[in-house]
Protein backbone atom coordinates (compact mmCIF):
# COMPACT_ATOMS: atom_id res chain seq x y z
CA UNK A 1 0.00 0.00 0.00
CA UNK A 2 2.87 2.31 0.60
CA UNK A 3 5.26 2.94 -2.24
CA UNK A 4 8.00 3.88 0.18
CA UNK A 5 7.95 0.74 2.20
CA UNK A 6 6.63 -2.04 0.01
CA UNK A 7 8.41 -2.54 -3.31
CA UNK A 8 6.14 -4.32 -5.73
CA UNK A 9 8.59 -5.56 -8.35
CA UNK A 10 9.16 -8.92 -6.70
CA UNK A 11 5.48 -9.79 -6.67
CA UNK A 12 3.94 -11.96 -9.38
CA UNK A 13 1.89 -10.29 -12.07
CA UNK A 14 -1.65 -9.35 -10.97
CA UNK A 15 -0.69 -9.17 -7.35
CA UNK A 16 -0.08 -5.42 -7.59
CA UNK A 17 -3.59 -4.82 -8.80
CA UNK A 18 -5.07 -7.00 -6.09
CA UNK A 19 -3.00 -5.13 -3.56
CA UNK A 20 -4.15 -1.82 -4.97
CA UNK A 21 -7.81 -2.79 -4.77
CA UNK A 22 -7.42 -4.13 -1.26
CA UNK A 23 -5.63 -0.97 -0.15
CA UNK A 24 -8.27 1.22 -1.76
CA UNK A 25 -11.05 -0.68 -0.05
CA UNK A 26 -9.30 -0.41 3.28
CA UNK A 27 -8.72 3.29 2.77
CA UNK A 28 -12.31 3.92 1.69
CA UNK A 29 -13.64 2.12 4.75
CA UNK A 30 -11.28 3.83 7.19
CA UNK A 31 -11.78 7.30 5.84
CA UNK A 32 -15.47 6.60 5.36
CA UNK A 33 -15.80 5.80 9.04
CA UNK A 34 -14.02 9.01 9.91
CA UNK A 35 -16.36 10.86 7.56
CA UNK A 36 -19.39 9.26 9.16
CA UNK A 37 -18.20 10.42 12.57
CA UNK A 38 -17.53 13.94 11.36
CA UNK A 39 -20.85 14.09 9.53
CA UNK A 40 -22.90 12.87 12.48
CA UNK A 41 -21.09 15.23 14.81
CA UNK A 42 -21.74 18.12 12.44
CA UNK A 43 -25.40 17.23 12.10
CA UNK A 44 -25.86 17.02 15.85
CA UNK A 45 -24.25 20.37 16.44
CA UNK A 46 -26.42 22.37 14.05
CA UNK A 47 -29.16 23.01 16.59
CA UNK A 48 -28.34 26.18 18.44
CA UNK A 49 -28.74 26.11 22.22
CA UNK A 50 -31.52 28.44 23.41
CA UNK A 51 -29.24 30.93 25.17
CA UNK A 52 -27.04 31.46 22.10
CA UNK A 53 -28.18 34.06 19.60
CA UNK A 54 -26.72 34.72 16.16
CA UNK A 55 -25.64 38.21 15.03
CA UNK A 56 -28.13 40.37 13.07
CA UNK A 57 -29.06 39.11 9.63
CA UNK A 58 -27.93 35.54 10.30
CA UNK A 59 -29.39 33.03 7.88
CA UNK A 60 -31.58 30.25 9.28
CA UNK A 61 -29.42 27.87 11.28
CA UNK A 62 -29.31 25.10 8.67
CA UNK A 63 -27.91 27.50 6.07
CA UNK A 64 -25.81 29.48 8.50
CA UNK A 65 -23.50 26.60 9.35
CA UNK A 66 -22.82 26.19 5.63
CA UNK A 67 -22.38 29.86 4.76
CA UNK A 68 -20.32 30.93 7.77
CA UNK A 69 -16.59 30.45 7.18
CA UNK A 70 -15.68 30.97 10.85
CA UNK A 71 -13.39 33.92 10.18
CA UNK A 72 -14.54 36.08 13.09
CA UNK A 73 -14.75 39.29 11.07
CA UNK A 74 -18.13 40.08 12.64
CA UNK A 75 -16.58 39.63 16.08
CA UNK A 76 -13.78 42.02 15.20
CA UNK A 77 -15.99 44.73 13.75
CA UNK A 78 -18.54 44.73 16.56
CA UNK A 79 -17.86 48.02 18.39
CA UNK A 80 -19.34 46.61 21.60
CA UNK A 81 -17.28 43.44 21.50
CA UNK A 82 -20.25 41.33 22.45
CA UNK A 83 -19.90 38.58 19.86
CA UNK A 84 -17.96 35.38 20.54
CA UNK A 85 -16.77 32.50 18.37
CA UNK A 86 -17.88 29.07 19.50
CA UNK A 87 -15.11 26.97 20.99
CA UNK A 88 -14.85 23.25 20.25
CA UNK A 89 -16.57 22.36 23.52
CA UNK A 90 -19.52 24.69 22.93
CA UNK A 91 -22.70 22.95 21.74
CA UNK A 92 -22.74 24.63 18.34
CA UNK A 93 -20.58 24.58 15.23
CA UNK A 94 -16.98 25.39 16.19
CA UNK A 95 -15.88 28.87 15.23
CA UNK A 96 -19.31 30.30 14.48
CA UNK A 97 -20.32 33.63 16.06
CA UNK A 98 -22.94 34.01 18.76
CA UNK A 99 -23.87 36.15 21.72
CA UNK A 100 -25.59 35.58 25.04
CA UNK A 101 -28.10 38.34 25.71
CA UNK A 102 -27.87 38.21 29.50
CA UNK A 103 -24.08 38.71 29.29
CA UNK A 104 -23.92 41.26 26.49
CA UNK A 105 -26.82 42.08 24.19
CA UNK A 106 -26.73 43.48 20.66
CA UNK A 107 -26.69 47.27 20.82
CA UNK A 108 -28.30 47.54 17.40
CA UNK A 109 -25.76 49.76 15.60
CA UNK A 110 -27.43 51.78 12.92
CA UNK A 111 -24.85 50.82 10.29
CA UNK A 112 -24.68 47.13 11.27
CA UNK A 113 -20.86 46.74 10.99
CA UNK A 114 -20.97 43.01 11.74
CA UNK A 115 -23.08 42.32 8.67
CA UNK A 116 -20.87 44.52 6.51
CA UNK A 117 -17.76 42.68 7.71
CA UNK A 118 -19.13 39.25 6.78
CA UNK A 119 -17.32 37.99 3.67
CA UNK A 120 -20.09 35.55 2.89
CA UNK A 121 -23.82 35.87 3.06
CA UNK A 122 -24.00 34.08 6.41
CA UNK A 123 -25.03 37.48 7.76
CA UNK A 124 -27.46 38.53 5.09
CA UNK A 125 -26.15 41.68 3.40
CA UNK A 126 -29.66 42.66 2.35
CA UNK A 127 -30.28 43.62 5.98
CA UNK A 128 -29.68 47.38 5.97
CA UNK A 129 -32.21 48.44 8.61
CA UNK A 130 -31.26 47.08 12.02
CA UNK A 131 -34.84 47.41 13.24
CA UNK A 132 -35.73 44.68 10.73
CA UNK A 133 -33.28 42.25 12.33
CA UNK A 134 -34.66 39.02 13.77
CA UNK A 135 -31.99 37.67 16.09
CA UNK A 136 -34.62 36.10 18.28
CA UNK A 137 -37.76 37.05 20.11
CA UNK A 138 -38.11 38.34 23.65
CA UNK A 139 -40.54 36.32 25.74
CA UNK A 140 -41.74 37.23 29.22
CA UNK A 141 -41.14 33.72 30.43
CA UNK A 142 -41.78 34.11 34.14
CA UNK A 143 -44.95 35.87 35.19
CA UNK A 144 -44.34 34.80 38.78
CA UNK A 145 -41.18 36.86 39.16
CA UNK A 146 -41.74 39.72 36.71
CA UNK A 147 -41.97 42.79 38.93
CA UNK A 148 -44.66 44.37 36.80
CA UNK A 149 -46.76 41.26 37.15
CA UNK A 150 -46.31 41.59 40.90
CA UNK A 151 -47.81 45.05 40.70
CA UNK A 152 -44.64 47.17 40.71
CA UNK A 153 -43.82 49.81 38.15
CA UNK A 154 -40.45 48.32 37.21
CA UNK A 155 -40.96 48.91 33.49
CA UNK A 156 -37.22 48.49 32.83
CA UNK A 157 -37.58 46.14 29.86
CA UNK A 158 -40.09 48.52 28.39
CA UNK A 159 -37.80 51.52 28.92
CA UNK A 160 -34.56 50.02 27.58
CA UNK A 161 -36.17 48.62 24.47
CA UNK A 162 -34.67 50.36 21.41
CA UNK A 163 -38.07 50.14 19.77
CA UNK A 164 -39.94 51.79 22.63
CA UNK A 165 -43.69 51.24 22.52
CA UNK A 166 -43.34 49.09 19.43
CA UNK A 167 -41.56 45.92 20.48
CA UNK A 168 -42.73 46.06 24.09
CA UNK A 169 -45.89 47.81 25.27
CA UNK A 170 -47.35 48.06 28.75
CA UNK A 171 -50.90 46.83 28.74
CA UNK A 172 -53.02 47.87 31.74
CA UNK A 173 -54.90 45.16 33.53
CA UNK A 174 -56.84 45.12 36.75
CA UNK A 175 -54.87 44.02 39.78
CA UNK A 176 -57.22 41.34 41.02
CA UNK A 177 -55.28 41.01 44.29
CA UNK A 178 -55.87 44.55 45.49
CA UNK A 179 -58.95 45.18 43.42
CA UNK A 180 -58.08 48.85 43.02
CA UNK A 181 -54.66 48.99 41.36
CA UNK A 182 -53.52 48.46 37.82
CA UNK A 183 -50.93 45.99 36.56
CA UNK A 184 -48.84 47.26 33.68
CA UNK A 185 -48.10 44.07 31.83
CA UNK A 186 -45.14 44.12 29.42
CA UNK A 187 -46.30 42.61 26.14
CA UNK A 188 -43.77 41.77 23.41
CA UNK A 189 -44.85 42.26 19.83
CA UNK A 190 -43.12 39.85 17.50
CA UNK A 191 -43.55 42.02 14.44
CA UNK A 192 -41.26 44.67 15.97
CA UNK A 193 -38.96 42.80 18.38
CA UNK A 194 -35.46 42.28 16.92
CA UNK A 195 -34.26 39.94 19.65
CA UNK A 196 -31.42 42.28 20.58
CA UNK A 197 -31.63 41.18 24.19
CA UNK A 198 -31.36 44.59 25.88
CA UNK A 199 -34.49 43.76 27.90
CA UNK A 200 -33.06 40.45 29.08
CA UNK A 201 -29.78 42.12 30.00
CA UNK A 202 -31.57 44.89 31.90
CA UNK A 203 -34.11 42.78 33.78
CA UNK A 204 -33.28 43.50 37.45
CA UNK A 205 -34.35 40.18 38.90
CA UNK A 206 -31.77 37.58 39.88
CA UNK A 207 -32.59 35.54 36.82
CA UNK A 208 -34.22 37.44 33.98
CA UNK A 209 -37.99 37.14 33.80
CA UNK A 210 -37.87 38.22 30.16
CA UNK A 211 -35.59 36.22 27.89
CA UNK A 212 -34.73 36.23 24.23
CA UNK A 213 -35.10 32.89 22.50
CA UNK A 214 -34.37 31.86 18.94
CA UNK A 215 -37.47 32.44 16.82
CA UNK A 216 -38.11 28.75 16.30
CA UNK A 217 -38.51 28.35 20.06
CA UNK A 218 -40.31 31.56 20.84
CA UNK A 219 -42.88 31.85 18.10
CA UNK A 220 -45.99 29.84 17.51
CA UNK A 221 -47.87 29.68 14.25
CA UNK A 222 -51.55 29.39 13.46
CA UNK A 223 -52.65 26.71 11.06
CA UNK A 224 -52.70 27.98 7.51
CA UNK A 225 -56.49 27.75 7.20
CA UNK A 226 -57.18 29.88 10.26
CA UNK A 227 -58.84 33.24 9.63
CA UNK A 228 -59.50 35.99 12.12
CA UNK A 229 -63.17 36.73 11.76
CA UNK A 230 -62.93 40.38 12.70
CA UNK A 231 -60.08 40.95 10.26
CA UNK A 232 -61.90 39.25 7.43
CA UNK A 233 -64.99 41.22 8.25
CA UNK A 234 -63.05 44.45 8.19
CA UNK A 235 -61.62 43.52 4.81
CA UNK A 236 -64.97 42.52 3.37
CA UNK A 237 -66.76 45.51 4.84
CA UNK A 238 -69.41 43.34 6.45
CA UNK A 239 -70.19 39.98 7.92
CA UNK A 240 -69.20 37.07 5.76
CA UNK A 241 -71.53 34.50 7.25
CA UNK A 242 -74.86 35.94 8.31
CA UNK A 243 -76.13 39.45 7.71
CA UNK A 244 -75.52 41.87 10.53
CA UNK A 245 -78.50 42.20 12.77
CA UNK A 246 -78.65 44.93 15.31
CA UNK A 247 -78.87 43.46 18.73
CA UNK A 248 -82.14 43.98 20.34
CA UNK A 249 -82.63 44.21 24.04
CA UNK A 250 -85.86 43.02 25.43
CA UNK A 251 -86.59 45.58 28.07
CA UNK A 252 -89.57 46.24 30.23
CA UNK A 253 -91.82 48.67 28.59
CA UNK A 254 -90.73 52.29 28.85
CA UNK A 255 -87.10 51.42 29.53
CA UNK A 256 -84.13 51.25 27.22
CA UNK A 257 -80.55 50.10 27.62
CA UNK A 258 -77.54 51.87 26.18
CA UNK A 259 -74.02 50.59 26.34
CA UNK A 260 -72.07 52.62 28.83
CA UNK A 261 -75.10 54.41 30.11
CA UNK A 262 -77.23 51.64 31.42
CA UNK A 263 -80.96 51.69 31.77
CA UNK A 264 -82.91 54.81 31.06
CA UNK A 265 -86.47 55.75 30.47
CA UNK A 266 -87.62 56.02 26.93
CA UNK A 267 -88.68 59.55 26.13
CA UNK A 268 -92.37 59.66 25.28
CA UNK A 269 -91.58 60.68 21.69
CA UNK A 270 -89.68 57.43 21.00
CA UNK A 271 -91.98 55.23 22.99
CA UNK A 272 -93.49 52.66 20.74
CA UNK A 273 -94.03 48.93 21.17
CA UNK A 274 -91.00 46.90 20.00
CA UNK A 275 -88.88 49.96 19.50
CA UNK A 276 -85.17 49.30 18.97
CA UNK A 277 -82.52 51.31 20.73
CA UNK A 278 -80.72 53.85 18.55
CA UNK A 279 -78.00 52.29 16.39
CA UNK A 280 -74.50 53.01 17.66
CA UNK A 281 -72.58 55.31 15.41
CA UNK A 282 -68.95 54.31 15.35
CA UNK A 283 -67.73 50.80 14.42
CA UNK A 284 -65.70 50.68 17.60
CA UNK A 285 -68.73 51.15 19.75
CA UNK A 286 -70.58 48.62 17.69
CA UNK A 287 -67.80 46.13 18.18
CA UNK A 288 -67.99 46.54 21.93
CA UNK A 289 -71.60 45.57 21.86
CA UNK A 290 -70.52 42.11 20.96
CA UNK A 291 -73.21 41.69 18.37
CA UNK A 292 -70.93 41.00 15.45
CA UNK A 293 -69.80 37.49 16.04
CA UNK B 1 17.90 6.68 7.45
CA UNK B 2 16.99 6.15 11.06
CA UNK B 3 20.38 4.55 11.70
CA UNK B 4 22.42 7.56 10.65
CA UNK B 5 25.56 7.70 12.70
CA UNK B 6 25.86 11.46 12.61
CA UNK B 7 23.68 14.46 13.39
CA UNK B 8 21.68 15.64 10.42
CA UNK B 9 23.31 18.66 8.83
CA UNK B 10 26.57 18.34 10.78
CA UNK B 11 28.59 18.43 7.59
CA UNK B 12 26.70 21.44 6.32
CA UNK B 13 27.33 23.30 9.58
CA UNK B 14 31.02 22.45 9.37
CA UNK B 15 31.12 23.53 5.74
CA UNK B 16 28.93 26.64 5.72
CA UNK B 17 28.64 27.67 9.34
CA UNK B 18 25.61 27.32 11.60
CA UNK B 19 23.77 30.34 10.31
CA UNK B 20 23.90 29.42 6.63
CA UNK B 21 23.07 25.82 7.47
CA UNK B 22 19.88 27.07 9.14
CA UNK B 23 19.09 29.95 6.82
CA UNK B 24 15.79 28.72 5.43
CA UNK B 25 14.70 27.22 8.72
CA UNK B 26 15.22 30.56 10.45
CA UNK B 27 13.45 32.47 7.68
CA UNK B 28 10.60 30.02 7.83
CA UNK B 29 10.21 30.34 11.59
CA UNK B 30 10.39 34.11 11.21
CA UNK B 31 7.60 33.95 8.66
CA UNK B 32 5.40 31.71 10.80
CA UNK B 33 5.90 33.81 13.90
CA UNK B 34 5.52 37.11 12.07
CA UNK B 35 2.19 36.01 10.66
CA UNK B 36 1.01 35.00 14.11
CA UNK B 37 2.19 38.34 15.50
CA UNK B 38 0.36 40.27 12.79
CA UNK B 39 -2.82 38.58 13.93
CA UNK B 40 -1.98 38.95 17.62
CA UNK B 41 -1.17 42.66 17.85
CA UNK B 42 -4.84 43.37 17.13
CA UNK B 43 -6.38 41.59 20.10
CA UNK B 44 -3.36 42.30 22.32
CA UNK B 45 -2.63 45.95 21.63
CA UNK B 46 -5.60 47.11 19.60
CA UNK B 47 -3.33 47.52 16.60
CA UNK B 48 -5.42 46.14 13.80
CA UNK B 49 -3.07 45.21 10.98
CA UNK B 50 -5.13 42.20 10.09
CA UNK B 51 -8.54 40.99 11.20
CA UNK B 52 -10.00 37.53 10.94
CA UNK B 53 -8.00 34.32 10.75
CA UNK B 54 -6.55 31.95 8.18
CA UNK B 55 -10.02 31.06 6.94
CA UNK B 56 -10.57 34.63 5.84
CA UNK B 57 -8.65 37.72 6.78
CA UNK B 58 -8.73 41.38 5.89
CA UNK B 59 -5.45 43.26 6.07
CA UNK B 60 -5.27 47.02 6.58
CA UNK B 61 -8.76 47.39 5.19
CA UNK B 62 -7.60 46.63 1.64
CA UNK B 63 -6.36 43.06 1.31
CA UNK B 64 -8.87 40.21 1.60
CA UNK B 65 -7.45 36.67 1.75
CA UNK B 66 -9.66 33.59 1.66
CA UNK B 67 -8.75 29.96 2.19
CA UNK B 68 -9.63 28.24 -1.11
CA UNK B 69 -10.21 24.82 0.48
CA UNK B 70 -12.71 26.30 2.90
CA UNK B 71 -14.44 28.18 0.12
CA UNK B 72 -14.68 24.97 -1.89
CA UNK B 73 -16.36 23.20 1.04
CA UNK B 74 -18.76 26.09 1.31
CA UNK B 75 -19.56 25.96 -2.41
CA UNK B 76 -20.41 22.26 -2.31
CA UNK B 77 -22.96 22.96 0.43
CA UNK B 78 -24.67 25.28 -2.03
CA UNK B 79 -23.73 28.59 -0.43
CA UNK B 80 -21.69 31.29 -2.11
CA UNK B 81 -19.58 34.12 -0.71
CA UNK B 82 -19.58 37.86 -1.22
CA UNK B 83 -17.28 39.77 -3.56
CA UNK B 84 -14.39 40.34 -1.12
CA UNK B 85 -14.13 36.65 -0.39
CA UNK B 86 -13.96 35.89 -4.12
CA UNK B 87 -11.17 38.43 -4.53
CA UNK B 88 -9.45 36.93 -1.52
CA UNK B 89 -9.53 33.42 -2.90
CA UNK B 90 -8.18 34.58 -6.27
CA UNK B 91 -5.28 36.33 -4.53
CA UNK B 92 -4.45 33.31 -2.39
CA UNK B 93 -4.52 30.89 -5.31
CA UNK B 94 -2.40 33.26 -7.42
CA UNK B 95 0.09 33.68 -4.57
CA UNK B 96 0.55 29.96 -3.99
CA UNK B 97 0.77 29.34 -7.72
CA UNK B 98 3.88 31.50 -7.52
CA UNK B 99 5.52 30.38 -4.27
CA UNK B 100 4.46 26.72 -4.25
CA UNK B 101 1.19 25.23 -3.09
CA UNK B 102 2.34 23.70 0.14
CA UNK B 103 4.49 26.68 1.00
CA UNK B 104 1.34 27.39 3.03
CA UNK B 105 2.17 24.38 5.18
CA UNK B 106 5.77 25.24 5.95
CA UNK B 107 5.68 29.05 5.95
CA UNK B 108 2.22 29.97 7.24
CA UNK B 109 0.35 27.17 9.00
CA UNK B 110 0.64 27.33 12.81
CA UNK B 111 0.25 23.55 13.15
CA UNK B 112 3.63 23.19 11.44
CA UNK B 113 5.24 24.66 14.54
CA UNK B 114 3.56 21.95 16.60
CA UNK B 115 4.36 19.03 14.30
CA UNK B 116 7.92 20.21 13.65
CA UNK B 117 8.41 20.32 17.40
CA UNK B 118 6.98 16.82 17.71
CA UNK B 119 9.34 15.64 14.99
CA UNK B 120 12.34 17.31 16.62
CA UNK B 121 11.45 15.74 19.96
CA UNK B 122 10.96 12.37 18.27
CA UNK B 123 14.51 12.59 16.94
CA UNK B 124 15.91 13.80 20.26
CA UNK B 125 14.22 10.99 22.16
CA UNK B 126 15.33 8.50 19.53
CA UNK B 127 11.77 7.28 18.95
CA UNK B 128 11.76 4.96 15.97
CA UNK B 129 9.12 3.30 13.88
CA UNK B 130 5.42 3.64 14.46
CA UNK B 131 2.28 3.20 12.41
CA UNK B 132 2.37 3.15 8.62
CA UNK B 133 -0.16 4.80 6.43
CA UNK B 134 -0.13 5.78 2.79
CA UNK B 135 0.68 9.40 2.13
CA UNK B 136 -2.29 9.37 -0.18
CA UNK B 137 -4.61 9.08 2.82
CA UNK B 138 -4.83 12.87 2.88
CA UNK B 139 -6.47 12.88 -0.54
CA UNK B 140 -9.06 10.41 0.63
CA UNK B 141 -9.73 12.64 3.62
CA UNK B 142 -9.87 15.68 1.35
CA UNK B 143 -12.48 13.94 -0.79
CA UNK B 144 -14.34 12.76 2.28
CA UNK B 145 -14.61 16.30 3.71
CA UNK B 146 -16.16 17.51 0.47
CA UNK B 147 -18.63 14.61 0.38
CA UNK B 148 -19.59 15.17 4.01
CA UNK B 149 -20.04 18.90 3.37
CA UNK B 150 -22.32 18.16 0.43
CA UNK B 151 -24.32 15.51 2.29
CA UNK B 152 -24.76 17.33 5.59
CA UNK B 153 -25.07 20.80 4.07
CA UNK B 154 -22.60 22.19 6.60
CA UNK B 155 -18.88 22.84 6.51
CA UNK B 156 -18.48 19.76 8.66
CA UNK B 157 -14.68 19.53 8.62
CA UNK B 158 -14.45 22.91 10.30
CA UNK B 159 -15.95 21.32 13.39
CA UNK B 160 -12.77 19.31 13.90
CA UNK B 161 -10.09 20.90 11.69
CA UNK B 162 -7.02 21.35 13.96
CA UNK B 163 -5.48 23.91 11.57
CA UNK B 164 -8.21 26.52 11.81
CA UNK B 165 -9.00 25.50 15.39
CA UNK B 166 -5.48 26.41 16.50
CA UNK B 167 -5.18 29.59 14.50
CA UNK B 168 -8.62 30.85 15.46
CA UNK B 169 -8.12 29.74 19.04
CA UNK B 170 -4.99 31.85 19.41
CA UNK B 171 -6.89 35.04 18.63
CA UNK B 172 -10.46 34.33 19.66
CA UNK B 173 -10.05 32.10 22.70
CA UNK B 174 -8.77 28.56 22.42
CA UNK B 175 -11.16 26.63 24.66
CA UNK B 176 -10.56 22.93 24.40
CA UNK B 177 -8.85 23.27 21.03
CA UNK B 178 -5.59 22.83 22.93
CA UNK B 179 -6.59 19.22 23.51
CA UNK B 180 -7.06 18.69 19.78
CA UNK B 181 -3.64 20.20 19.12
CA UNK B 182 -2.15 18.02 21.85
CA UNK B 183 -3.60 14.97 20.12
CA UNK B 184 -1.93 16.02 16.85
CA UNK B 185 1.35 16.58 18.70
CA UNK B 186 1.26 13.22 20.47
CA UNK B 187 0.19 11.46 17.29
CA UNK B 188 3.22 12.86 15.46
CA UNK B 189 5.50 12.17 18.39
CA UNK B 190 4.56 8.61 19.27
CA UNK B 191 2.34 7.15 16.57
CA UNK B 192 3.56 8.29 13.18
CA UNK B 193 6.49 10.37 11.96
CA UNK B 194 5.16 13.37 10.03
CA UNK B 195 1.77 11.80 10.67
CA UNK B 196 -0.55 14.79 10.53
CA UNK B 197 1.08 17.11 7.99
CA UNK B 198 2.58 14.37 5.88
CA UNK B 199 -0.24 11.85 5.75
CA UNK B 200 -3.61 13.11 6.98
CA UNK B 201 -4.17 16.85 6.73
CA UNK B 202 -6.68 17.68 3.95
CA UNK B 203 -5.70 21.35 4.02
CA UNK B 204 -2.17 20.43 2.95
CA UNK B 205 -3.62 17.97 0.44
CA UNK B 206 -5.63 20.77 -1.10
CA UNK B 207 -2.65 23.09 -1.32
CA UNK B 208 -0.65 20.28 -2.93
CA UNK B 209 -3.11 20.43 -5.82
CA UNK B 210 -1.97 24.00 -6.41
CA UNK B 211 1.57 22.71 -5.96
CA UNK B 212 1.19 20.49 -9.02
CA UNK B 213 1.68 23.51 -11.26
CA UNK B 214 3.22 26.15 -9.01
CA UNK B 215 6.27 28.12 -10.09
CA UNK B 216 8.80 28.26 -7.25
CA UNK B 217 10.66 24.97 -6.85
CA UNK B 218 13.66 23.46 -5.19
CA UNK B 219 16.13 22.80 -7.97
CA UNK B 220 19.18 20.59 -7.97
CA UNK B 221 21.62 22.32 -10.29
CA UNK B 222 24.51 20.41 -8.75
CA UNK B 223 22.98 17.00 -8.27
CA UNK B 224 26.17 15.37 -9.59
CA UNK B 225 27.92 16.70 -6.47
CA UNK B 226 25.69 14.62 -4.17
CA UNK B 227 27.76 12.45 -1.88
CA UNK B 228 24.81 10.35 -0.71
CA UNK B 229 25.04 11.56 2.87
CA UNK B 230 21.23 11.24 3.06
CA UNK B 231 20.86 14.38 5.15
CA UNK B 232 18.33 15.93 2.78
CA UNK B 233 16.29 12.75 2.87
CA UNK B 234 16.45 12.60 6.63
CA UNK B 235 15.41 16.18 7.14
CA UNK B 236 12.67 16.30 4.49
CA UNK B 237 9.10 16.11 5.80
CA UNK B 238 7.95 14.64 2.45
CA UNK B 239 10.82 12.30 1.78
CA UNK B 240 9.34 10.81 -1.37
CA UNK B 241 9.74 14.08 -3.26
CA UNK B 242 13.54 14.23 -3.39
CA UNK B 243 14.69 10.96 -4.87
CA UNK B 244 13.31 11.25 -8.43
CA UNK B 245 14.95 14.62 -8.98
CA UNK B 246 18.16 13.82 -7.12
CA UNK B 247 18.77 10.43 -8.71
CA UNK B 248 17.30 11.30 -12.12
CA UNK B 249 14.80 8.46 -11.87
CA UNK B 250 13.38 7.85 -15.35
CA UNK B 251 15.33 10.83 -16.61
CA UNK B 252 13.64 13.27 -14.22
CA UNK B 253 14.96 16.83 -14.52
CA UNK B 254 16.96 18.27 -11.62
CA UNK B 255 13.98 20.03 -10.10
CA UNK B 256 11.56 18.80 -7.46
CA UNK B 257 8.22 18.83 -9.24
CA UNK B 258 6.37 16.62 -6.81
CA UNK B 259 3.28 18.44 -5.55
CA UNK B 260 3.85 17.67 -1.90
CA UNK B 261 7.19 19.44 -1.61
CA UNK B 262 6.47 22.19 0.92
CA UNK B 263 9.30 24.47 -0.21
CA UNK B 264 10.55 24.52 3.35
CA UNK B 265 14.14 24.70 2.11
CA UNK B 266 15.58 22.43 4.80
CA UNK B 267 17.28 20.29 2.13
CA UNK B 268 19.08 23.42 0.92
CA UNK B 269 20.21 24.13 4.47
CA UNK B 270 21.51 20.69 5.36
CA UNK B 271 23.33 19.95 2.11
CA UNK B 272 27.06 20.47 2.53
CA UNK B 273 27.56 20.16 -1.23
CA UNK B 274 25.07 22.90 -2.14
CA UNK B 275 23.16 20.58 -4.42
CA UNK B 276 19.90 22.42 -3.87
CA UNK B 277 18.68 25.96 -4.40
CA UNK B 278 15.37 27.69 -5.01
CA UNK B 279 14.42 28.45 -8.61
CA UNK B 280 11.53 28.24 -11.01
CA UNK B 281 10.14 25.03 -12.38
CA UNK B 282 11.39 26.02 -15.84
CA UNK B 283 14.82 25.84 -17.40
CA UNK B 284 15.95 22.65 -15.76
CA UNK B 285 18.55 21.11 -18.09
CA UNK B 286 17.33 17.59 -18.46
CA UNK B 287 15.51 15.43 -20.96
CA UNK B 288 11.82 16.04 -21.27
CA UNK B 289 9.85 19.19 -21.90
CA UNK B 290 10.72 21.83 -19.31
CA UNK B 291 7.96 22.43 -16.86
CA UNK B 292 6.12 19.19 -17.36
CA UNK B 293 5.73 16.67 -14.61
CA UNK B 294 7.36 13.44 -15.61
CA UNK B 295 5.72 10.23 -14.48
CA UNK B 296 7.45 8.98 -11.41
CA UNK B 297 7.37 5.23 -10.88
CA UNK B 298 5.85 4.11 -7.66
Amino acid sequence: MNSETKPTEIRPKGSARRQFLADSARMACGVGLLGLGVGLYARNATALPPAALRPPGALPESEFSAACIRCGMCVRDCPFNMLMLAKPEDPMPTGTPYFVARQAPCEMCEHIPCVKACPTNALDHSLTDITKAKMGLAVLVDQETCLNYLGLRCDICYRVCPLLDKAITLDPQTNARTGVHTLFIPVVHSNACTGCGLCEKACPTEIAAIKVFPLYMAKGQLSAHYRLGWVEKEKAGGSLVTPDVEHQYHMPEGLKYEYGKGLSKVPPSEAAPGAVPPAPTSPAVRAFQGDKL
Amino acid sequence: MSALPHKIGAEAIAEKGWLLAHKWLLLRRASQIAILLFFLVGPWFGLWIVKGNLNYSYTLGVLPLTDPYLLLQMLVTGQSPERLAWIGVALVIAFYLLVGGRAYCSWVCPVNLVTDFANWLRARLGLKGGAHLSRRTRYWILGMTLVVAAVTGTIAWEMVNPVSMLHRGLFFGIGFAWAVILVVFLFDLFVMRHGWCGHLCPVGAFYSLIGKVSLLRVKLPAREACNDCMDCFAVCPEQQVIRPALKAINGAPPVILEENCTNCGRCIDVCSKDVFRFGTRFGASAPGVPGTVLPVPK
